[in-house]
């Protein structure tokens, strides 16, 4: 019961702080090797190794923080992430797997909200400096035909 | 207005250089395009054999809006014809790849073959004497429509035409080098899919890959490490027509050089944390690190550092259209290869680190050309012509793909 609590804070918190934009906390949600991965449905489906996003580390991620600061040119956002269904799919000694539904809202200055992405987080989740991290993070998106372009993190 | 009269229209302006804002929005001039350039005398990509590797195996796309099937038959021989049925105009496959020994329409089940013969009509006599097909209702007339297919070193292209001429002639010697540069022959390896949803014109993705003007303004990572920069040896070259282009660059330096001072987006002091994303080895005879090959009317080939790829240009009516891509190796690849292609990945599609910012200013360009279409862009960097340059200050390119547009829509040029 008490993981269950401690895993939907992990999650709460991480689509919180994207929502609010403090980007620059993105990284810390992660262990220092670790994996995010955004991945279409049907590649993850057919075992195709493509990603859509692929970091390899908390640097990574910390760079790809940078190119949306001072790289990319994009149009101005809000994004909404919804986070439901939480469950400890597995559970191993050093981490849990855990696997939730999410949704992406999207608004843009002169659109009403849409959804932008469906999809499920499969994390695997460990303890790492006293609390809990992400060691690998695969969004695993059902919305195959992207409304343009994915910006901030998922 | 129809796509009859947009067929009468003019080109306002004597030069290519000069494009009316109304061929990135209007309706008919659309329609009037899915007839004469993706149903007219082209190649369109429809795929990679890679992807059909067995027989029965299918996948379904997209030339223009109209829905077709390739399939690879137990001959080993590749297919392509309409997905549409040809009793009520279903579209019969709905899955986007897979194996089947035939496709059966959902309707009334009609049955056609891996070829796109019809080979099955439920009731065709009748039933207990009642109804049924007339006599003289023959099979042989009624197939799902066939396209000329070729196979190009495991790039599959088709035609609605079937008089269009081989490959190699429709793209000319010089860009079929580029071609095969990339496809030369070598298995290929499938990495994956991604498909992004661009709210402009179709065109204006082709214009996107024909412009190494903005290449060298727009994208912070290409500038700044030097993936793709103006002061670097670099080419723009175009086939005899003006339909079909490369450009081509090297890698250059992460330091300052003549010009840099009017590239805003060069940021001396931005480096990467983990430098394994940009960690490009060369793998091509030629010392070229970038090659951007668009070939008219639907198809870019993407060879930027070890990032291989097709785009595939889905147009979904006048204001918005569909880039589907292929990410790809070659199958002698080692693992490591393997994963430089997918890190390097990170640059291109709807969440590149490079091409982010292609898909949002495209958008912002149709929303800002759309209310104007009695207005004339200016593309006349570079001059008038659409000559082979050897720089990047040039929109030649674009030039070119305009010349050849406006002569297959057969819009006449005024006061030329």
């Amino acid at each position: 019961m008490e993981l269950q609590f401690e895993v939907e804070r992990l999650l709460y918190e991480y689509v919180q702080t994207l929502d609010d934009g403090h980007l620059e906390r993105w990284p810390v949600f992660f262990t220092e090797e670790c994996t995010y991965q955004v991945i279409a449905r049907d590649n993850f489906d057919r075992g195709l190794p493509l990603a859509l996003i692929r970091c390899e580390s908390r640097d990574m991620l910390h760079d790809r923080v940078t190119a949306l600061q001072q790289a990319n040119v994009y149009g101005p956002r809000y994004l909404r992430h919804l986070v439901s269904n939480p469950r400890v799919v597995e559970r191993h000694e050093e981490s849990v797997l855990v696997q939730s539904n999410f949704a992406v809202l999207r608004t843009m200055l002169d659109e009403p909200t849409k959804i932008f992405l469906a999809g499920r987080y499969l994390d695997r989740i460990v303890v790492d400096s006293g609390v809990l991290r992400f060691s690998e993070k695969r969004c695993i998106y059902d919305t195959l035909l992207i409304p343009n372009s994915v910006t901030y993190p998922v | 207005m129809s796509a009859m009269d947009a067929a009468k229209r003019s080109w306002p302006a004597p030069s290519a250089g000069r494009v009316p804002l109304w061929v990135y929005s209007d309706p008919d001039v659309y329609a009037l395009e899915q007839e004469r350039v993706f149903a007219g005398p082209t190649w369109n990509y429809v795929g990679l054999e890679v992807e059909i590797p067995n027989p029965g195996d299918y996948r379904r796309t997209f030339i223009g809006e109209k829905s077709v099937v390739v399939t690879r038959t137990k001959d080993g021989a590749v297919h392509c014809f309409l997905n549409k049925c040809t009793h009520r105009g279903v579209e019969f496959c709905r899955t986007d790849c897979g194996n089947a020994r035939n496709f059966m329409c959902p309707y009334h089940q009609w049955v056609f073959d891996l070829k796109g013969n019809l080979i099955g009509v439920p009731f065709r006599k009748g039933v207990k004497g009642q109804g049924g097909m007339p006599e003289d209702f023959d099979f042989k007339d009624h197939p799902a429509r066939p396209l000329k297919v070729e196979v190009v070193n495991g790039v599959i292209f088709a035609s609605f035409d079937h008089d269009v001429p081989p490959f190699k002639d429709y793209l000319g010697e010089s860009m079929y080098h580029y071609f095969t540069r990339v496809f030369d022959g070598r298995g290929l390896r499938l990495l994956g899919h991604e498909r992004q949803d661009i709210p402009c014109n179709w065109k204006l993705m082709q214009e996107n890959i024909k412009d190494p003007y903005h290449a060298s303004l727009l994208h912070v990572f290409l500038v700044t490490f030097g993936l793709f920069r103006a002061d670097q040896k670099s080419e723009v070259k175009l086939d005899p027509s003006g339909a079909h282009a490369v450009l081509v660059s090297r890698k250059g330096e992460q330091k300052a050089g003549e010009g840099l001072e009017e590239m805003a987006s060069f940021k001396a002091d931005y480096a990467l944390k983990d430098p394994r994303l940009l960690d490009p080895v060369k793998e091509f005879p030629d010392a070229n690190t970038v090659i951007m090959q668009t070939i008219f009317p639907n198809l870019i080939v993407q060879q930027q550092s070890n990032t291989l790829a097709t785009r595939q240009i889905i147009p979904k009516g006048p204001n918005n259209f569909e880039l589907y891509w292929t990410f790809f190796g070659y199958e002698n690849d080692d693992e490591a290869m393997v994963t430089r292609r997918l890190r390097q990945a990170n640059l291109m599609g709807p969440a590149g680190l490079v091409s982010v910012d292609d898909g949002e200013v495209l958008e912002f360009t149709q929303n800002g050309a759309r209310p104007h279409p009695g207005d004339l862009a200016v593309m006349e960097m570079g001059g008038h012509d659409h000559a082979d340059t050897d720089h990047m200050v040039t929109e030649a390119a674009i030039r070119g793909f305009y010349e050849h547009y406006a002569r297959v829509m057969g819009f006449k040029r005024e006061g030329a």
